[in-house]
């Protein structure tokens, strides 16, 4: 028997490594392309790579980037979270509601809110078994709903004060915003890949009723999660009343399917189970870099700006297709 | 085999289990000691999934009672059997193939540093000692689809024995391996047995039970039919132990052997699908009734799929009145007058959801009315017409096919082939799972349509029926013809004498 298994693991290694080869492609070809793109462009319009439109790029980007950080979690666990974008404009409402009670609450209110609905989506999805499309979708056009019921138009919150430099502050010169956004990563890469609610998570995507009968607790894991996403996009609500001093009930329209976008873009596989959050946040800021790039052209509409986000999505989508049938074909 | 302990492991006492009126499970009684691997066998419908799935939880006895360790007990579901040490590891590997090898082992129960922070290191440095202690050389960080189905299979069976599992249930584990890893996971299942663990091992490849298990125990038609040592178990008695010969009587009708005068209708010459179907030549004459008989994958569902196209066929020619059929698919053959009842109605056959009138005629459908749209009239006439030639027994219609009876809707996908007006009929196990009456009600249509003229090849697990309905039986043995004999004046011990000889006089398999 040793004799089979000593001539056979040379094979085996060789296919473990090709494996982890191809695992590589998936969760860093976003974050080449990310750096090639930039260098790049950078070519062409010098002003891209100036310190001051990088730290515009990111921060402007790190409203989507909390979101994406939910929907990440999300996806993996084979999932699917419509609900934060609408969930986001009814942060900034709830934001500028709550502010005279004082900056926490402004800050805290809007992800409770978020955690609140996440629970209604994950309770549906995990008890009643309904689909998570459906279930969010429902969620988006409700709190849609509820967001311009609040605020029939944009909220001036005067004076903010402190609540308005945790968005427009800097530390060390470099806007707050970017700080919350990688910390905020950084936390949920070591929650991700380094707990065992994180381990649940990729089984649960990878394979549900094979996670079940390893002893998952899928339904408490998926409540959970749904509640995580609707937390954070409610946060990103409160951050972005505080860096516009508003509440914005139409804002992150169309944020659930760039939130995808830039998920899938980064590797995230819709299927579940797959996924890293350093190829998701190269993700987020890829779409924000197109975006600027076609603002530095600037006799491009913005529509270009769809048309080129909608173009690497197809990319990303094509190569990880080729990925995995390689892989399906041995 | 580890006789240390005289009380069983796990044991079954009594059980029945019954579906809509049908026992799958008739006052089975069974029991495992510790330290044995036990062979657990018995054709289609004989009751091991049932058995199983009511050891591991997933049914509750409707009589009868488990007991563990001599103790009585009840699983509401199957991680509570899980809890108490029975492990099952189906042929669909319950793992999580994008994780790795040390992940999948460890999910759940994975160190951590402070209570919170998985330790890598420390995951993967516990998971290769439990690999190294059952002799799986693998790398620990090895994402598991990068493995063989085999190995995942050892790390399946790996996990539940570091859980702490005292029963392991092997479903069908080798049919999808090749030789080496048979060999790989029958030296883990001697460990295990060296260890005191108790293995039900299902199997339909009755060389691997000879060669693994110390008892066997036979179940059919829901009844437990034998438990022995496998050395007190020959072959022969194996075989029809399993197979069963009790309606003899009836079997082997009139000389039939005239039929063979008809033309060739259907013919395969040396037809090969991957190591499943290997070079079978078949010819089937108008108005000829042929079986296959062999024992559960035999081969014999993939010979019927390779002639119908539902499997591209590697090799080999078939041909249907002249007609060559190559890359064929269903809808080629369907239009080529050949008609394919699947054997697993529920998984292939039925629409669950839609009427009779719908099932009946989704494969005639382009042909009931002009420019592409249904003519109702026209559907109503076909449907009205095999209820009354085939006495389906329904409401109407518009009866959903998944309120009637088992017997009833085969009728209803039988009329489905029927409705093609084929030239060749393929049916595999046709009466499998439906009633007596039923039975004998499929067994005179598929004489009447030979008797006017149709060429049927036809499977079964039962050799009864075979000898019932059947012109002339070519046995098929892991995927070869070996050997061939004309029904009339046969008993089924001839039958049997052919199935067991082939299965003994088998070539060595080359599975790798």
């Amino acid at each position: 028997m040793s004799d089979t298994a000593t001539t056979h693991a040379p094979a085996a290694r060789d296919h473990a490594r090709r494996e982890r080869l191809v695992a590589l492609v998936q969760s860093r070809l976003a974050l080449a392309v990310l750096i090639v793109v930039t260098l790049g462009a950078g070519a062409y319009f010098p002003n891209l790579l100036a310190p001051t439109n990088i730290e515009n790029i990111v921060t402007a980007a790190s409203f989507l980037g909390l979101i994406v950080l939910g929907q990440s979690f999300v996806l993996i666990m084979g999932g699917l979270d419509l609900s934060v974008g609408s969930m986001l404009a009814l942060g900034t409402v709830i934001s500028a509601y709550t502010l005279p009670y004082g900056w926490p609450v402004a800050l805290l209110a809007p992800a409770v809110a978020g955690a609140l609905v996440g629970l209604i989506d994950g309770t549906l999805i995990a008890r009643a078994k309904m689909a998570p499309f459906i279930v969010t979708l429902a969620a988006l056009l409700g709190i849609h709903g509820i967001a311009l019921a609040l605020a029939k138009q944009s909220m001036d919150l005067g004076d903010a004060g402190f609540f308005g430099t945790i968005a427009n502050g800097e530390i060390a010169g470099i806007n707050n915003m970017i700080w919350i956004l990688l910390i905020a990563f950084a936390l949920g890469a070591l929650v991700l890949n380094r707990t065992r609610y994180g381990m649940a998570l990729f089984a649960i995507g990878g394979n549900e009723d094979a996670a079940r009968m390893m002893g998952v607790r899928v339904e408490r894991i998926k409540i959970a999660t749904y509640m995580l996403s609707g937390a954070l996009a409610g946060l990103a609500g409160a951050l972005l009343a505080a860096r516009l001093n508003s509440g914005l009930p139409t804002a992150g329209e169309g944020y659930e399917l760039q939130s995808i976008a830039a998920a899938v873009v980064g590797g995230v596989l819709l299927t579940g189970g797959v996924g890293t959050l350093t190829g998701a946040l190269s993700g987020v800021l890829l779409l924000g870099l197109i975006q600027n790039i076609i603002n530095q052209i600037g006799t491009l509409s913005a529509s270009y700006q769809q048309l080129a986000s909608g173009a690497f999505l197809l990319v990303a989508v094509i190569i990880q297709s080729l990925l995995s049938h390689r892989r399906g074909g041995e | 085999m580890n006789t240390t302990s005289t009380v069983p492991v796990l044991e079954a006492r009594h059980i029945t289990k019954t579906f809509r009126g049908f026992a799958a499970l008739d006052d089975v009684s069974f029991a495992l000691m510790p330290g044995e691997v036990h062979g657990l066998m018995g054709e289609n419908g004989a009751g091991k999934s049932t058995l199983i799935k009511t050891l591991t939880g997933f049914h509750a006895p409707d009589a009868g009672e488990l007991r563990l360790a001599g103790e009585a007990v009840t699983f509401a579901d199957p991680r509570a059997s899980q809890n108490a040490g029975i492990a099952a590891v189906y042929q669909e590997i319950n793992l999580i193939p994008e994780r790795s090898v040390a992940e999948n082992i460890m999910l759940g129960r994975e160190p951590r540093i402070g209570g919170l922070i998985i330790d890598r290191r420390r995951l993967n440095a516990e998971a290769a000692d439990l690999l190294s202690r059952y002799g799986i050389h693998v790398q620990a960080t090895a994402p598991l689809k990068s493995l063989g189905l085999g190995m995942q299979q050892m790390i399946a069976i790996t996990r539940a024995i570091a859980l702490g599992a005292r029963v392991v249930i092997l479903d069908e584990p080798t049919s999808a391996l090749s030789g080496s890893e048979v060999d790989l996971l029958f030296a883990l299942i001697n460990r295990l047995r060296d260890d005191g663990v108790a293995i039900l091992f299902v199997s339909h490849r009755l060389s691997e039970c000879y060669a693994l298990c110390d008892r066997l125990t036979v179940l059919r038609d829901g009844r437990h039919v034998c438990t022995e040592t496998t050395a007190d178990l020959p072959r022969t008695a194996l075989v029809t132990a399993m197979l069963g010969r009790e309606r003899e009587a009836e079997a082997a009708g009139g000389a039939r052997s005239e039929a063979r005068d008809g033309p060739t209708v259907l013919a395969t010459e040396d037809l090969s699908w991957r190591d499943r179907v290997r070079d079978v030549s078949l010819d089937i004459h108008a108005g000829e009734v042929v079986g296959l008989v062999g024992l559960l994958g035999s081969g014999r569902t993939e010979t019927f799929k390779a002639i119908f196209g539902a499997e591209r066929a590697d090799a080999g020619r078939i041909m249907l009145e002249g007609t060559p059929l190559t890359r064929h698919t269903p809808a080629i053959s369907i239009g080529h007058g050949l008609a394919f009842l699947p054997e697993d109605r529920r998984a292939d056959g039925i629409f669950a959801r839609l009427p009779i009138r719908e099932n009946l005629t989704a494969t005639t459908l382009g042909s009931l009315g002009r420019f592409g749209l249904v003519s109702r009239g026209a559907q109503r006439q076909l449907v009205d017409e095999f209820v009354e030639e085939l006495s389906i027994k329904c409401s109407g219609p518009q009866q959903a096919i998944s309120e009637l009876s088992g017997g009833n809707q085969q009728k209803v996908l039988l009329a489905r082939c029927l409705a093609t007006r084929p030239k060749a009929l393929l049916l595999d196990d046709p009466t499998r799972g439906i009633d007596v009456g039923a039975k004998d009600e499929v067994h005179a249509v598929i004489r009447r349509l030979a008797g006017e003229g149709m060429a049927v090849l036809v499977t079964s697990s039962e050799i009864d029926e075979l000898l019932a309905i059947c012109d002339r039986l070519v046995a098929i043995n892991e995927g070869e013809i070996a050997g061939e004999l004309d029904v009339a004046g046969r008993s089924a011990d001839d039958v049997l004498h052919l199935l067991a000889g082939a299965a003994e006089h088998a070539p060595a398999r080359d599975r790798a």
